[in-house]
């Protein structure tokens, strides 16, 4: 079992032509994601990988049934094709595409709600993978063992790190979701552990914060409500000054808010083990 | 990109909201030139943060030599970490009332909020926190911006009813600073309702995002040069780094925001300081490694660098050779740590041992390493953990 990804969901690239696009949908393809099909507009008819190319989104679902799709469209253009997918009726939408402007995906937000049943990840995120299943973005597969750790976070990288001890530690993951590192973003901390409460593969959750704004602190609520999940917290940027923004277009102190103390604090207040390093993840988690 | 206050204007300016008559001086003389033209006028210091005033970087001045004299002072100083390169001299208002207006991005709702308030003048989050009813809220469409009745209730909720037009007015060509320039912050605080009867801008914020840069390069052009500050973030702006100055001495290289953040805390929780946040990105390429090694050497205070690259895809071996060239090209002789992991690892590290780096695969022991290494001084130890 996992959350919204596993062998059997029929996946779309967005952008499967291009250097990024192609890169990805060969390791994607290399681990058994179903991908069905892709997108680049003026390449419809062509074949990339042994997947049929479209035009457009629409056309891709309706010769697919696709029902997810990965976009690594370049930035001036991720925002519309995160609105074409939702659109043409895609559930699962994954933007990896770094550099969205916000007020772009402000509209995408507002344009979302008449989609309820979409479900955006990302952008500026490295996608979610459910390990020995498949995979929508660019979490590595060799980080991974399939298991029983839900992990959610706002990080690239630091995710790989945690995945990678967790996995040399003998602790595998349902899934991993990288929810990204934008101020405006598509599904939240909150909204992923609600999901991994559901599941009944998962029994343990791994959540990678970082500063800057307020959703670590929202899903801690969510948990104090009362929990199944034995769950740890991380927070970086304990050491990063106010106003300045840390590499994610998000991670940034305002004033007093979005520190990575109000965010340890909340996840205490919870119930929730907070790591100081990344290496304490694996020990609080036993 | 935060623009100054006089930019800030001009743009405010061109979608058609009044400003004060100002001028901009570099130094006494520009200053006592702007007092002639103008008359009184207020001098105000040219910096990307609030707070100015408390910082004694504004001054009225009812003489010339009062302009000369303020310009003297305010020029030079350090308000929060920025040094005044240049104020602005603007005609004094006579303030009859202080309004509050303004824009921003609310994160938890993944939207625009517009925030009115009665209370003018004042810090808008004290204001939050002390009379929260004094604020009146609006989430504007983000497709059709908001409309005149929804700015209406705004003006009535404040008991501002008796300036309902000139604010709807100003609030709605404020509103054009989001869909034309992107921006995240458009601020008007004070805005002034002047014993004419003029409603004005007082002072003006606006944060443009860097995300959006490329749609509006004519701000970039008009004011990029203007807002050089640190120096080494303006030679990262130009290298393509994602670089932030610090204020300590050890070096920090990472991939991925997140791993450079948790770097940064283990460097202080090892009992260092670190002089800067630098993210290379995944892919962790030669020239990049090198650009940004030759970034963080330029700043004297830097005594040792870590560097710390978690590969997913990301080949060790490639990421060996580019940080030995790196070093080798810029002839480095301070300490140096490098923590690696990824494809090929072993490779990887066994390339940085055959040149004199003893790399090691815990990011919290590569920490402790730099921080002892450049505690004692110890120049040329590169042999990390």
């Amino acid at each position: 079992m996992s959350i919204l990804l596993d062998s059997t969901t029929k996946v779309i690239v967005q952008g499967i032509t291009g250097r990024e696009g192609s890169f990805h949908t060969e390791q994607m393809q290399a681990i058994g994601t179903a991908v069905v099909g892709g997108t680049s507009p003026g390449k419809g008819g062509t074949t990339q990988f042994g997947v049929p190319v479209f035009n457009t989104v629409a056309d891709a679902v309706e010769a697919t049934s696709a029902n997810a799709s990965g976009i690594f469209v370049p930035a001036p253009f991720a925002a519309d094709a995160i609105m074409e997918a939702a659109a043409a009726g895609i559930t699962l939408i994954v933007c990896i595409t770094e550099g969205i402007p916000i007020q772009d995906m402000i509209r995408v937000k507002d344009f979302l709600r008449g989609y309820p049943q979409a479900r955006l990840i990302g952008a500026n995120c490295p996608g979610l993978i459910t390990p020995g299943q498949a995979k929508i973005g660019i979490i590595p597969q060799r980080i991974t063992t399939p298991g029983f750790v839900g992990m959610v976070s706002r990080s690239g990288t630091l995710t790989y790190e945690v995945g990678s001890a967790l996995s040399a530690a003998g602790m595998g993951q349902s899934t991993i979701v990288g929810i990204g590192g934008d101020p405006v973003l598509g599904m939240a901390f909150s909204d992923v552990v609600e999901l991994f409460e559901k599941d009944p593969a998962t029994t343990h959750l791994v959540l990678i914060g970082e500063i800057g704004g307020s959703d670590e602190e929202h899903a801690a609520e969510l948990l104090a409500g009362g929990s199944r999940l034995k769950a740890v917290a991380f927070i970086s940027g304990r050491t990063a000054p106010e106003g300045k923004r840390m590499g994610h277009a998000g991670a940034i102190i305002s004033g007093n808010r979005g520190t990575a103390r109000s965010k340890e604090e909340a996840f205490r207040k919870a119930g929730v083990a907070v790591a100081e390093t990344t290496d304490e993840i694996v020990e609080l988690l036993r | 990109m935060k623009l100054l206050e006089y930019q800030a204007k001009e743009v405010l300016a061109s979608l058609g909201i009044p400003i004060p008559p100002g001028t901009v001086a570099h130094n006494p003389d520009e200053a006592a030139a702007a007092f002639a033209r103008l008359g009184p006028v207020a001098v105000k210091a040219q910096v990307p943060v609030g707070g100015r005033g408390k910082a004694g970087g504004i001054k009225l001045a009812k003489t010339e030599a009062e302009a000369r004299a303020a310009a003297q002072g305010i020029i030079g100083m350090d308000i929060k970490g920025y040094k005044v390169h240049l104020v602005y001299c603007e005609a004094a208002l006579e303030i009859q009332r202080e309004v509050y207006v303004g824009f921003t991005v609310d994160r938890d709702a993944r939207a625009n909020i517009l925030l009115l308030s009665a209370k003018g003048g004042m810090d808008i989050e004290q204001v939050a926190e002390e009379s929260p009813e004094a604020i009146a809220r609006l989430y504007p469409n983000p497709w059709r911006g908001p409309l005149d009745f929804e700015l209406a209730q705004l003006v009535y909720d404040t008991g501002l009813g008796d300036l309902a037009r000139p604010l709807i007015a100003t609030m709605k060509k404020l509103y054009r600073a989001i869909p034309e320039y992107d921006a995240l912050i458009a601020e008007i605080n004070p805005l002034v309702l002047t014993k004419n009867g003029d409603v004005i801008a007082g002072d003006a914020k606006l944060e443009i995002d860097d995300n959006a840069a490329w749609r509006h390069k004519d701000l970039e052009d008009r004011y990029g040069s203007v807002l050089e500050g640190d120096p080494y973030e303006v030679e990262a702006k130009k290298r393509h780094l994602t670089y932030v100055s610090l204020d300590g001495d050890i070096g920090i290289i990472g991939n991925g925001a997140g791993l450079c953040m948790s770097t940064l805390d283990l460097v202080e929780r090892a009992g260092g300081r670190a002089a800067n946040f630098c993210d290379i990105g995944g892919g962790a390429k030669a020239e990049v490694v090198e650009n940004a090694l030759a970034v963080i050497l330029m700043n004297p205070r830097v005594k040792g660098v870590l560097i710390n690259v978690f590969g997913g895809i990301t080949r060790g071996d490639e990421v060996a050779k580019g940080i030995v060239t790196a070093r080798d090209n810029l002839n480095m002789k301070l300490p140096l740590v490098v923590r690696m992991s990824g494809t090929r690892e072993e490779e990887g590290r066994e390339i940085l041992r055959r040149n004199g780096i003893e790399p090691g695969a815990s990011a919290w022991e590569a920490a402790r390493k730099i921080v002892e290494l450049t505690k004692v001084g110890a120049g040329r130890a590169q042999s990390a953990i």
